[in-house]
């Protein structure tokens, strides 16, 4: 008799079930992979090239044409340039239809002529260089011919290497970047920004779920005001606080010189250890929110009992807090910790849009813009991105080891 | 330890402190509302803050103190001493700040020192008496510092350029201007194209909770329900996706759209802002399939309906709640979304709000008009989240969300 035995390997039904599942999941892969994966594996390879904003164009021969002189004189003049100042285009060649009426009386070295197609073959034009062709002509009606010569578009091509496909790699961006003791500054900005804004951030949004976690009339409101900041634009409530603290003109500083705190008007996003500290206000301001409906969800889900019972033991307000609320808190306050810090290390908008990254508030992320764009140099940008990935690796390595630990996220 | 829990020690500290807050709040309430000068002392805090400290402890007779006190700030108001000082302030605005300072002072602090007793106090008493004071103190403080900034944007939008530079503080309205309050809007629909604005980001907002749907709700439902190799590493790496810096990826962007011409359209920046939300509503809406009975889906599958069909008859109809709040989280990261549109627009005809915002950033423009456009840009998100906040509060803890 034979032994009836479950079946083994992979059965067609659950086949099935695993190509369902990836042709549902292939659309977000796709799509992720062409915004996430490609620019990731771009920023890699663009880190290892020392190219600028102005190389994005590759090398390409430019061409003019004009129809010159007079009688004996009259020529067709083609001037053809390289666009660019330092980069060779080479096999550079020239296509151009000849009105009829024109006639070419002599054509020069590497230009033939069929029909009325006329071809040149320039050859190599070196960086920052440009070539005239001259072809003598003769025309009936010049200023007719003009029109019609300079109204047909010569076709130009020409070969060129550009550095951004090339194969040539360089450590120059990463040594630019780790060059000097701006690197260094910058980072500790990043940190300071990073650690005093999450704990901040956690801290008064533990506060503020402390004050909530009790039911009174308001309450639905009060939770939806102090929402406000994580909802509103980043950009409103950034211009807001530029306002807000105007040095010249505003509202906090009019206040404080009221109130006899200061004399001057404090110029607070513009000077050097204020503006970071101000940064990280702005940054625990706006992100509180988040933390506190975190907490507070956490908060309402605790059992009462707990408590009736530590009360009936005597234990003071104060204990409680301490020996039972905070330890059934330190799962998701540890989790929210990695995610704000990780988020508050990518954090880009707030201090590009308060600061601008001047007076000592440029972190890594403003770096990456700064380099790319305020000094055109897209190497060292690609660089400094490259560095924040490799940081955020090591971050997430922690975060799923926490993060496995605890279930609900 | 002990000596803070006698109640004449403790009385004391929290009346000043109180006292203080409270003067520091009227000071500065009053100070934006009327534009004139309220000043708090931290002398006068003491002063008056120490007996009634004392006085509330326990205290019987609440409404007389409560009486007592009105009157007697409304009477150092008037002689010019007490916690908020004033230069050049009518009677009418001393009687009022008076009035509102005595009810902030002893209101609260009969509340918080109400089962506090002169001598020494239990350990029970004495912590409830600071939590109550420092929840006070809380409510002020939280209330203050998310209220002031959103307030300083609606009232300087009502405001032009010359008032604002004179008096910083003065934020009251002039009514009698009547509709010509709202200049800088009108100038800003009419001179500066907000309306335009204003379409491509509804345009652009809607469009994109509608691709991310289509893309994250199959998604979702394969990575929650289906089993398949390389399921729970799937599950993993949309999170790790959703850490990654926009600006480290809007660099590549922003040159494979210049060589591409996607730059300056409004299809390039919906093939973006997608992808940016796709994982956080695949994450969240994942964890709420999870959360659904499998058995309800497993008998339609018995009664010989497909996959894609149990989809949508049985698992979209029970996740309405999770959709409406992801929905709305991807609106809300759509509408405010200023990094890319800032980088990848150049184009006026084709700016959203918060590009638009960010071209009036110029020293050519008064800021009224800054402030009117963070106002039309505030407001229909605000709105939206009002009234679906208990979709936006339940979705955001569900699925543990981006900031």
């Amino acid at each position: 008799m034979t032994q009836v035995l479950p079946p083994t390997g992979t059965t067609p039904l659950a086949k099935r079930e695993a190509r369902l599942a990836w042709g549902l999941l292939a659309p977000t892969l796709t799509s992720v992979a062409l915004v996430v994966v490609l620019p990731l594996l771009a920023i890699f390879w663009i880190s290892f090239k020392p190219i600028g904003l102005s190389d994005l164009r590759p090398a390409a021969p430019v061409v003019r044409e004009s129809l010159r002189g007079s009688d004996e004189n009259m020529r067709i003049e083609y001037r053809v340039r390289n666009s660019s100042q330092d980069t060779e285009v080479t096999e550079v060649t020239l296509a151009d239809t000849i009105p009829s009426g024109l006639t070419l009386r002599a054509l020069p070295d590497g230009c033939s002529l069929d029909g009325a197609a006329l071809f040149c073959d320039i050859g190599t034009l070196e960086g920052g260089y440009n070539e005239r062709l001259r072809i003598p002509a003769t025309a009936a009606d010049k200023d007719a011919m003009e029109a019609l010569a300079e109204g047909s578009a010569p076709i130009v091509t020409g070969e060129s290497d550009s550095i951004l496909t090339n194969f040539e790699f360089s450590f120059v961006n990463f040594a630019r970047i780790f060059d000097g003791d701006e690197f260094w500054g910058v980072l500790g900005v990043t940190m300071f920004y990073t650690v005093v804004g999450t704990i901040g951030a956690l801290g008064v949004g533990l506060f503020a779920a402390l004050l909530l976690d009790k039911s009174f009339k308001g309450q639905g409101i009060l939770r939806g005001l102090y929402l406000f900041p994580y909802v509103a634009p980043v950009i409103a409530v950034a211009f807001s606080w530029l306002i807000l603290f105007d040095p010249f003109s505003g509202s906090a500083n009019a206040l404080l010189i009221q109130m006899g705190v200061t004399d001057d008007a404090i110029n607070f996003f513009g000077e050097k250890p204020l503006a970071l500290i101000m940064v990280t206000v702005f940054e625990i301001w706006r992100y509180f929110p988040l933390s506190f409906l975190f907490i507070l969800a956490r908060m309402q889900s605790i059992d009462t009992d707990m408590y009736e019972a530590a009360d009936m033991d005597g234990a003071s307000p104060f204990q409680q807090f301490w020996y039972l609320s905070l330890p059934q808190l330190l799962g998701i306050l540890s989790v929210l910790f990695l995610l704000r810090f990780i988020w508050t290390f990518n954090k880009f908008d707030d201090i590009f849009l308060l600061t601008g990254g001047n007076a000592g508030t440029r972190t890594l992320t403003v770096n990456v813009y700064e380099q790319a764009f305020a000094v055109s140099n897209i190497g060292a940008g690609a660089a400094v991105a490259v560095v924040i990935f490799l940081c955020l690796l090591t971050f997430s390595v922690f975060f799923f080891k926490y993060v496995s630990r605890e279930e609900g996220l | 330890m002990s000596v803070l829990r006698q109640g004449y020690v403790i009385g004391p500290i929290i009346g000043v402190i109180w006292v203080f807050v409270a003067a520091v709040t009227v000071a500065v309430a009053m100070s934006f509302a009327t534009g004139d000068a309220f000043r708090p002392s931290a002398l006068y805090s003491l002063i008056v803050g120490a007996p009634l400290g004392v006085a509330c402890l326990g205290a019987a007779r609440g409404q007389l103190i409560l009486a007592a006190g009105c009157a007697g700030f409304v009477l150092l108001m008037l002689l010019g001493i007490g916690p908020v000082l004033t230069e050049d302030v009518g009677v009418m605005g001393k009687i009022i700040a008076g009035l509102v300072l005595g009810l902030a002072v002893c209101w609260p602090l009969l509340a918080f020192l109400k089962e506090a007793h002169k001598g020494e106090m239990t350990r029970h008493i004495f912590e409830d008496a600071v939590i109550r004071f420092l929840t006070g103190f809380g409510y002020v403080f939280f209330t203050a510092i998310v209220f002031i900034p959103f307030y300083v944007m609606v009232m300087t939008s009502f405001k032009n350029q010359s008032e604002l530079i004179q008096n910083p503080l003065d934020f009251s309205l002039d009514l009698s201007k009547g509709w010509d309050l709202f200049r800088s809007y009108t100038e800003l629909f009419a001179d500066f194209n907000f309306g335009t604005y204003l379409l491509n980001s509804m345009f652009i907002s809607v469009m994109a909770v509608f691709i991310t749907l289509l893309f994250s709700v199959p998604g979702a439902y394969a990575v929650a329900r289906l089993r398949f190799k390389g399921q729970a590493m799937m599950s993993r790496s949309i999170l790790l996706i959703y850490m990654v810096p926009i600006i480290v990826l809007a660099l590549p962007i922003y040159i494979a759209f210049s060589m591409t011409g996607l730059r300056n359209t409004i299809i390039g920046i919906l093939l973006i802002y997608p992808v940016t939300t796709i994982p956080v509503a695949l994450y969240m809406l994942q964890g709420y399939f999870r959360g659904l009975p499998a058995e309800i889906e497993e008998a339609g599958l018995m009664d010989g309906l497909s996959r894609l069909a149990v989809i949508w008859k049985i698992t979209l109809p029970l996740s309405l709640p999770a959709l409406a709040s992801v929905s709305l989280y991807v609106f809300m990261i759509a509408w405010n979304e200023f990094l890319l549109a800032f980088m990848l627009l150049d184009d006026p005809s084709k700016f959203t709000l918060t590009r638009g915002i960010a071209s009036l950033n110029s020293s050519e423009i008064p800021r009224q008009h800054l402030m009117a456009g963070s106002v039309v840009a505030t407001v229909p998100i605000m709105v939206l989240f009002l009234g679906l906040e208990r979709f936006m509060t339940k979705g955001l803890t569900a699925g543990s969300v981006k900031g």
